[in-house]
């Protein structure tokens, strides 16, 4: 691997591996920089400031966004992890009538582009909420429920993906073991299978997380009128026009994604040291037995 | 666990309860993506087909295939014709710049690969808006790109809201999607087999040629679909970068539901746009066996 071709190549691969980092980071790193410009130009530096920050804080807008995001994010992902979750357990543990078709029906909602879910989420509510009507006399709208409804059922696909890789990766003779040794289901579960999985489990979760804070199409599609997340808002906003109150918005939505990888990161050493563990079954099955 | 001799029967029955658990388990997931995803599917399928009142309500009778027809219109054919060929520079350029890319991380040593893998994993789950939204302000009139241009004595960047700002915007959204798979392809790559080629004399582009890009071929098809599908359907980017005059796919049927309140033409446009992505991942997998 010494001769000065190769070297001549290893050294154009560095700098191509060099510059995509800059591409990748520079816009970022420029996008936080100019959040602490005191200007009303979003891009000319005059002298650094908390200005924007402040205003955005103050803004009820803003805020309202804020704790409507949050909101949604975290009530979706509670219910399509534990759904999601028993899905991967029902798909890679058990073999039924139509389950290859349901495998299928569980892939879908990942392929399917967002701008289709968000049509096809439409005209659904549109649909129901005319039907219930005309029986019930209920008259329903759109709000905060149909986006977790409609976040809900994207983030069930995604959370059992990531665990479903995880449950491939342990070998179920460790269940069997348990079983032999006389556990109930229940404690199999939750003594053998969760506690493997949880890395998966939690893996899930962040993902969920992530898409549905970062979700713009479908939401704005499902959201009634003053229910609005803070992306859908900040879209809104980006369309009319740029401000430097939105580059202190966007900070702190990327530092919130920040947060997420920085668990996420934390949770996959945790996975590996776990995985010393499972090499040791033996341990495992103590834990069990006792 | 059971005390007598185990009868075939006895384990039919087993068997049976077993995979009556599983459908069980799974059942919360099917109710809900059957009530939310598959119901929903089928009533765009159905709106497809149906006309329009004169004051733009969608009428659910007199079923026919006008949307479809529409299709046709050269107007329509000339979006999905630009949405296509966008869609394919992306995943053109994306390959190019990812593969050398992916190359250099998967031959560093095992801890530099971790901390090179990381850098790219940061921006993947970072807020894509707000990703999209720093090239707004980079390539503004009087934004940075062009301050950067002047300060050399050239002229300001005019970019924003053409096609090239909304490709940049989508190269730039989702080039881990090709890094990733990639990486993950030549990661898993049998070194071995490159250094036997090597030692039966293959030039160093010989053996990448014959043996390193084929062996990397899955990273590739599952890259280069990861890439043109999210593109194809873009919303979201060509709305912040794009211009009003070049109308992409994603904004053409947004734009029947929220302005134009056409919904059995934007139906017919979704599944015109799942039918080209269908076609296009069907075409990435024959290619892909097609070198192996």
């Amino acid at each position: 691997m010494s001769d000065p071709a190769n070297r001549r190549v290893g050294r154009v691969l560095g700098i191509n591996a060099w510059l995509v980092y800059v591409f990748l980071y520079a816009p970022i790193a420029l996008l936080i920089v100019f959040s602490f410009n005191d200007n009303n130009n979003v891009s000319i530096w005059t002298e650094p400031s908390l200005r924007w920050y402040r205003e955005m804080f103050g803004n009820d807008e803003v805020m309202g966004a804020l704790r409507n995001s949050l909101l949604v994010a975290l009530v979706s992902t509670l219910v399509a992890t534990v759904i999601g979750t028993a899905l991967a357990i029902s798909l890679e543990r058990y073999r039924y009538r139509g389950r290859g078709t349901l495998d299928g029906l569980a892939y879908l909602p990942i392929i399917i582009p967002d701008v289709t879910m968000a049509v096809m989420l439409l005209i659904f509510f549109f649909q129901a909420f005319g039907i219930l009507d005309s029986l019930t006399g209920i008259r329903l709208t759109s709000g905060l429920h149909t986006i977790i409804l409609a976040h809900i059922a994207f983030n069930i696909s995604f959370v059992a993906v990531v665990v479903r890789a995880r449950i491939a990766q342990f070998d179920s003779a460790l269940e069997e073991a348990a079983a032999d040794l006389y556990a109930t289901r229940w404690q199999t579960f939750r003594r053998v299978t969760f506690p493997l999985i949880l890395p998966g489990v939690a893996g899930g979760a962040l993902l969920a997380l992530t898409l549905s804070l970062d979700d713009v199409v479908v939401t704005q599609f499902v959201s009634g009128a003053g229910s609005t997340t803070l992306p859908v808002y900040v879209f809104g906003l980006v369309r009319r026009g740029v401000t430097p109150l939105i580059n202190a918005v966007s900070v702190v939505m990327l530092a919130a994604s920040m947060i997420l990888i920085g668990i996420s990161l934390g949770l996959q050493r945790g996975a590996t040291v776990r995985g010393q563990k499972i090499a040791d079954p033996a341990s495992l099955l103590e834990d069990v037995s006792a | 666990m059971t005390q007598g001799p185990v009868t075939p029967e006895l384990e039919r029955a087993a068997e049976k309860a077993e995979s009556r658990r599983g459908l069980l388990i799974g059942l919360p997931a099917y109710a809900y993506l059957i009530l939310f995803f598959a119901i929903p599917l089928v009533l765009v399928f159905v709106y497809s087909f149906a006309s329009r009142s004169s004051t733009g309500l969608t009428v659910l009778e007199d079923w026919n295939l006008d949307s479809y027809r529409r299709l046709a219109d050269p107007l329509v054919i000339e979006i999905f014709v630009r949405s296509f060929l966008l869609a394919l520079i992306t995943t053109a350029i994306c390959l190019l710049v990812s593969y050398p890319f992916a190359y250099y991380i998967a031959t560093r040593g095992p801890s530099m690969r971790n901390i090179l893998l990381v850098l790219v994993m940061i921006p993947f789950w970072s807020n894509f808006l707000v990703r999209t939204y720093a090239w707004r302000v980079i390539l503004g009139s009087d934004g940075i790109a062009s301050q950067i241009s002047q300060v050399f004595g050239g002229e300001p960047v005019r970019v924003l809201f053409t096609s090239t700002a909304v490709l940049i915007g989508l190269v730039y959204g989702f080039l881990p999607f090709m890094v990733l798979p990639l990486y993950a392809a030549l990661e898993r790559l049998d070194w071995n087999l490159v250094e036997a080629a090597r030692d039966l004399y293959a030039s160093g582009w010989a053996a990448f040629r014959k043996v390193t890009f084929p062996l990397s071929m899955p990273g590739v098809v599952a890259g280069s679909i990861l890439v043109f599908i999210p593109s194809l359907g873009a919303y979201v980017t060509p709305a912040i970068l794009g211009g009003a005059r070049d109308v992409l796919l994603g904004d053409y049927i947004v734009s029947q539901f929220l302005a134009a309140r056409n919904w059995p033409f934007g139906s017919a446009l979704s599944f015109g746009v799942m039918f080209v992505m269908l076609l296009a991942t069907i075409f990435y997998f024959r290619v892909g066996a097609k070198s192996l």
